[in-house]
C-alpha cells in the first residue's frame, strides 16, 4: 500500500469528566477515502477538532505525512495541507461566496496572493457548482449550497487531506447525488478524504475502509462490508434508536 | 493593485487637498479650526474602523492612543526640546509598540469582555497620568512659547500643524483603503465574520488582530501629538476623554462600519451636526440628547449606517465607494 | 492604627453600596448578555430622584421605596425601547444602544440640573461602634445595600418569577420551551437591574454631594466589582464591591486618594486577562 498520510495515535480528549475521544488510534493511507462512522455523540466531530487543531488533545498524537502536528493551531495545520469542513456550516455571512473561497485559497497550503487566489477560487467554484452564486452573500445561501461552500473553501486551500464532516446531512436525494459526484471527483484529483457520514449507503459505497467510533472509543475498523456485518457495530447503532431508524429507512 | 489607476485613490487625494486648501487660500482661521476638528474626527474614525468595522473588535477606549501620542509629543517637545517632527514620529512608534504588547493580552478577550477591557485600559492610563508627576499630574503639560519659535512663531506654526493633521487624515484614509483591498484586510474581514472559522481556513488570527490593533494606534497617536501641540497644552481629562472615544464609534456607525467612505463621511457629518447643535441657541443644552436619539435611531433602524443604506439603494456603488 | 481600621471600616461600608450597584449591572449581563452602558446615568438618576423626593418632603430612607419602583418601571421602558429590538444582534449593538440611552439621560439631566453639585441635606448623627466613629448615613446605606441584596436573593431563589429569571439566564431557549415568556422575564430583569442601580445612586446621594455626571465613576466601579466577582454572578459582584471598598479604605491613609483608581483599573484589566470568569466564577 501507499504512504501513510495521517496517523492518529492514542488520541484522547476529556471535557471535564467526559471522555469524548478515548484512546483512539488508526492510520490512513494516501489516496484513500476513510469513512468515520458512529452514533450521535460518539466523538467523531471532536476527533476532527483534535486532528486539525481546534482542540488540544488531553493525550496522544496526530501525525500528518510523518510530521508531528499535535497541538498546532488550526491555521498552521491547514498550511501543511490538511483542510476540513464544518458539520454545522460556518459561512462568512457578510462576504460573498467568492470572497469566502478566496479566503480559503489565500491562507491555505499555497499561501497565495489575492489575484492568484481569486483564480483558484473561480476554478473551485466551478468545480463544486457554485459559480453562478459567486457574488451572492454567503449568509443568503440555502443549506445545500452552504455545504457546498464549505467544501469549496476547504478545497481552495489545496489540501492533500480533506476532512469532511457530514457534508451530506440535511440534503435532499438529488443534492446528495450531486455532492457524491463532487467527492468522487475530489478523490480523482488524488486528494485523500476522511469523511464522517450518517448516510450508510453513501459511506459504504464511497469508502475504502471504515473506522467506527462509539462512546469515544474505536469500536471497529475494516472494509465497509466487514464493518457492516460486525455484530458490535450493529448493536452500537441499534442502541441509538434514531440511527436504527435511519438504517431501517434506507434498507426499505 | 495599481493604486494610481483606482478612482478611489484619487478621491482620497482630492478630499485631502480640499481640506488643505479651503482654509489656506483665504487664510480663514475660523474655517481652519472647524476643519481641524473634522480632520481629527476622520482620523479617529478611520483608524477605529480598522478594529470595529474590519475586524469586529469593539474598541471602546481607542482614544487612549490619541492621548498617549499627545502626552509623549508634548513631553519630548516641551521637556526635552525635541523638534515636532521627530517627536510625533517617535510618539506614534512608541504608542504603536505599546498597543502591540497590550494587544497580545487583551485581544484574547472577545465581545463585551474586550470592550470592557479597553475601557479599563483607557481609565487606568488616564488615572495613572493624572498622578504621574513627570507629566505634570492633573495639571498636565504646558508648552513654553519658545516651542513654536522653531516653526517660525505661533501664527505660522498653527498653519503648518494644520496641514500636517490634514496629511495624517489623508494617510489614515489611504491606510484604511489599502488594508481593505489587501490580503491582510481579507483575513481581518474573515475574523470579523467568524474568528474560529477564519482560523480553520488558515487565517493567523492572533497575529492579525495584534497587528491591526497596533496599526490602528499609530496615526491617531501622531494626530494626538499634532493636535495637542497645536493647543499648546494637554491635560488627562482631554487626552483620554472616554466620551470622545465612544463618539468615534458613533461616527463609524453613522457612516457605516467596514467602509472607508462611511467612516470618513460619518466623522465629518458628526462634526457638522455637533457644531450645529452647539451653536443653535436653545438646542445647545440638548446636543447630547439629540446625538443620543440619533444614535439610537441608527442602531434600531439603519445598523448599516449611511453606506449600508446607499449600497442597498444603488448596489453598484459598492464597487466605487469603498 | 486606629485611623487605619476606621478607614477600612468606612471602606467596607461604602463597598457594600458599590456592590449593590454592581449587582444591578451583573444581573442584566447574566440574564441577557447585555453590558448596560446606561448604568452610570441611571445611578445618577437615582441620586436626583431621592433629591427631588426629599424636596417634596419625603425622608430619604422612605424615598428609597419610591426610587425602587421608579427604577423598575424606567428599566422596563428602556428595555422595550432600546434593548428588545436588538437583543439578538452582536454585542456592539446593545453596548451602543444603552450608551445612547446614557447620552439622552445625561443630556436631559444637564439641561435641567446643569452639572453643578447637589446634596440631600438631612440630619445625620455620628455613632461610635467599638471605639470607631461612623456616620449613621454610612451605616444605614450599607445596611440597606445588604437588605436589598437579601431581598433580591429571596426573590431569585424563592419566588416563581425569580426562578423564571434564573431559568432564562441559564438558557433562554430551554426556558422558552418550558413555556416561560422570556421577553417578559428579560424586561423585568432589566427593570430590576435598573432599580438596583437607582437604589445605589439614592444611597450614595445620602452620603456625598453629587452632579448629573457623578454616575460615571460608579459605573466604572460597578464594572470593576462585577468583573472581580465574575460577570453574571450577583454574589460575586457584592464581594467585588466590598473588595473595592476595602482596597480604597486600606490604602487611603497611605497614598493619595487618586491613586486608588489606578490600582482598581489595573486590577480590573488583569482580572479580565487572567481570570475572565472572575474570582468567584462567572455566570453563577
Ligand atoms: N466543546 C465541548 N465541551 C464539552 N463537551 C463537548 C464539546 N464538544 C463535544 N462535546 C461532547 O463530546 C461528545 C462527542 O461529541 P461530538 O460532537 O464529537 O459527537 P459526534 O460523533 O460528532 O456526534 P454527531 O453525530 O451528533 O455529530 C458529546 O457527548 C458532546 O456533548
Ligand atoms: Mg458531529
Amino acid at each position: 500500500m501507499s504512504r501513510v498520510i495521517l496517523e492518529v495515535d492514542h488520541l484522547t480528549k476529556a471535557f471535564g469528566g467526559l471522555l469524548a475521544v478515548n484512546d483512539v488510534s488508526f492510520q490512513m493511507y494516501e489516496g484513500e477515502i476513510l469513512g468515520l462512522i458512529g452514533p450521535n455523540g460518539a466523538g467523531k466531530t471532536t476527533l476532527f477538532n483534535l486532528v486539525n487543531g481546534v482542540y488540544k488533545p488531553t493525550r496522544g498524537h496526530v501525525r500528518f505525512l510523518s510530521q508531528e502536528i499535535t497541538g498546532l493551531p488550526p491555521y498552521e495545520v491547514v498550511k501543511r495541507g490538511l483542510a476540513r469542513t464544518h458539520q454545522i456550516v460556518r459561512p462568512l455571512n457578510e462576504m460573498t461566496v467568492l470572497e469566502n473561497v478566496v479566503v480559503g485559497a489565500c491562507f491555505g497550503a499555497e499561501n497565495l496572493g489575492l489575484e492568484p487566489a481569486a483564480r483558484v477560487a473561480e476554478e473551485v467554484l466551478a468545480f463544486v457548482g457554485l459559480a453562478e452564486y459567486r457574488d451572492t452573500l454567503a449568509g443568503k445561501l440555502n443549506l445545500a449550497l452552504k455545504k457546498r461552500l464549505e467544501v469549496a473553501r476547504a478545497l481552495a486551500a489545496r489540501p492533500k487531506l480533506l476532512l469532511l464532516d457530514e457534508v451530506l446531512a440535511g440534503l435532499n436525494p438529488a443534492e446528495v447525488e450531486r455532492m457524491l459526484g463532487v467527492i468522487r471527483r475530489i478523490r480523482e484529483q488524488g486528494i485523500s478524504i476522511l469523511m464522517i457520514e450518517h448516510i450508510m449507503q453513501a459511506i459504504m459505497s464511497l469508502s475504502d475502509r471504515v473506522v467506527v467510533l462509539n462512546f469515544g472509543q474505536k469500536l471497529a475498523e475494516g472494509k465497509p462490508e466487514e464493518v457492516a456485518s460486525d455484530p458490535r457495530v450493529i448493536e452500537a447503532y441499534l442502541g441509538d434508536p434514531e440511527m436504527a431508524k435511519k438504517i431501517l429507512e434506507e434498507e426499505a | 493593485m495599481k493604486l494610481f489607476a483606482r478612482p478611489f485613490f484619487w478621491l482620497i487625494v482630492a478630499v485631502t487637498l480640499l481640506y488643505a486648501l479651503l482654509p489656506t487660500l483665504g487664510q480663514n482661521v475660523t474655517l481652519r479650526e472647524t476643519l481641524v476638528l473634522s480632520a481629527i474626527y476622520i482620523i479617529l474614525a478611520a483608524n477605529l474602523n480598522l478594529m470595529i468595522g474590519y475586524t469586529g473588535y469593539v474598541n471602546f477606549g481607542s482614544i487612549v492612543f490619541f492621548g498617549l501620542g499627545g502626552y509623549l509629543t508634548l513631553w519630548l517637545v516641551g521637556g526635552h526640546h525635541w523638534g515636532l517632527y521627530p517627536a510625533v514620529l517617535l510618539a506614534g512608534a512608541v504608542t504603536s509598540l505599546l498597543a502591540f504588547l497590550l494587544g497580545i493580552g487583551v485581544l484574547r478577550l472577545r465581545g463585551a469582555y474586550f470592550a470592557l477591557a479597553t475601557i479599563g485600559i483607557n481609565e487606568a492610563v488616564k488615572d495613572f497620568v493624572a498622578n504621574f508627576d513627570p507629566w505634570g499630574g492633573a495639571e498636565g503639560i504646558f508648552l513654553p512659547f519658545t516651542a513654536f519659535k522653531a516653526m517660525g512663531g505661533p501664527g505660522k506654526a498653527l498653519w503648518t500643524v494644520y496641514l500636517l493633521i490634514v496629511l495624517v487624515m489623508g494617510l489614515s484614509l489611504l491606510v484604511a483603503y489599502l488594508v481593505k483591498r489587501s490580503k491582510f484586510g481579507l483575513g481581518l474581514f474573515a475574523i470579523r465574520e467568524d474568528e474560529d472559522a477564519a482560523m480553520v481556513l488558515g487565517v493567523k488570527a492572533p497575529l492579525f488582530k495584534t497587528l491591526v490593533y497596533s496599526l490602528s494606534a499609530f496615526l491617531p497617536a501622531v494626530a494626538g501629538g499634532l493636535y495637542f501641540f497645536k493647543n499648546g497644552s494637554i491635560i488627562p481629562d482631554e487626552a483620554f476623554n472616554l466620551h470622545l472615544s465612544i463618539e468615534a464609534i458613533v461616527m463609524v456607525m453613522l457612516g457605516g462600519q467596514g467602509t472607508v467612505t462611511g467612516a470618513a463621511v460619518g466623522a465629518a457629518l458628526y462634526e457638522r451636526l455637533r457644531g450645529l447643535l452647539l451653536t443653535i441657541p436653545g438646542l445647545s443644552n440638548f446636543h447630547l440628547v439629540i446625538a443620543g436619539v440619533l444614535l439610537l435611531l441608527i442602531i434600531l433602524f439603519a445598523p448599516g449606517g449611511l453606506m449600508g443604506w446607499l449600497y442597498r439603494a444603488w448596489p453598484r456603488l459598492r464597487r466605487v465607494l469603498e | 492604627m486606629p485611623e487605619i481600621l476606621a478607614s477600612v471600616l468606612d471602606g467596607l461600608l461604602i463597598g457594600l453600596v458599590y456592590g449593590l450597584a454592581a449587582i444591578g449591572l451583573t444581573l442584566i449581563f447574566g440574564v441577557m448578555d447585555v453590558v448596560n452602558l446606561a448604568h452610570g446615568a441611571v445611578i445618577a438618576l437615582g441620586m436626583f430622584a431621592v433629591y427631588l423626593l426629599f424636596g417634596a418632603g419625603l425622608h430619604p430612607y422612605l424615598g428609597l421605596f419610591v426610587v425602587a419602583l421608579i427604577g423598575l418601571a424606567f428599566g422596563v421602558v428602556v428595555y422595550l425601547v432600546a434593548v428588545r429590538p436588538i437583543i439578538n444582534a452582536p454585542p456592539l449593538m446593545t453596548l451602543l444602544s444603552t450608551f445612547s440611552v446614557s447620552m439622552i439621560i445625561i443630556g436631559v439631566g444637564t439641561a435641567v440640573w446643569s452639572t453643578s453639585p447637589y446634596n440631600v441635606n438631612f440630619p445625620v448623627t455620628t455613632l461610635r461602634i467599638l471605639g470607631y466613629t461612623v456616620t449613621s448615613a454610612r451605616l444605614v446605606a450599607a445596611l440597606a445595600a445588604v437588605l436589598v441584596t437579601g431581598f433580591l436573593y429571596y426573590f431569585l431563589y424563592r419566588t416563581t418569577l425569580g426562578k423564571a429569571v434564573r431559568a432564562v439566564a441559564n438558557n433562554r431557549e430551554a426556558a422558552e420551551l418550558m413555556g416561560i415568556p422570556s421577553q417578559q422575564i428579560l424586561a423585568i430583569s432589566f427593570g430590576i437591574g435598573t432599580a438596583l442601580a437607582m437604589l445605589s445612586g439614592a444611597l450614595i446621594a445620602t452620603l456625598f454631594p453629587f452632579t448629573i455626571l457623578s454616575g460615571g465613576i460608579y459605573e466604572l466601579k460597578s464594572f470593576v466589582a462585577s468583573v472581580l466577582g465574575g460577570l453574571g454572578n450577583p454574589t460575586g459582584a457584592l464581594f467585588g464591591g466590598v473588595i473595592l471598598g476595602l482596597i480604597e479604605g486600606s490604602v487611603a491613609p497611605f497614598i493619595k486618594i487618586s491613586w486608588t483608581n489606578v490600582i482598581e483599573f489595573v486590577i480590573f484589566v488583569l482580572i479580565l486577562l487572567f481570570f475572565p470568569t472572575g474570582l468567584f466564577g462567572g455566570r453563577r
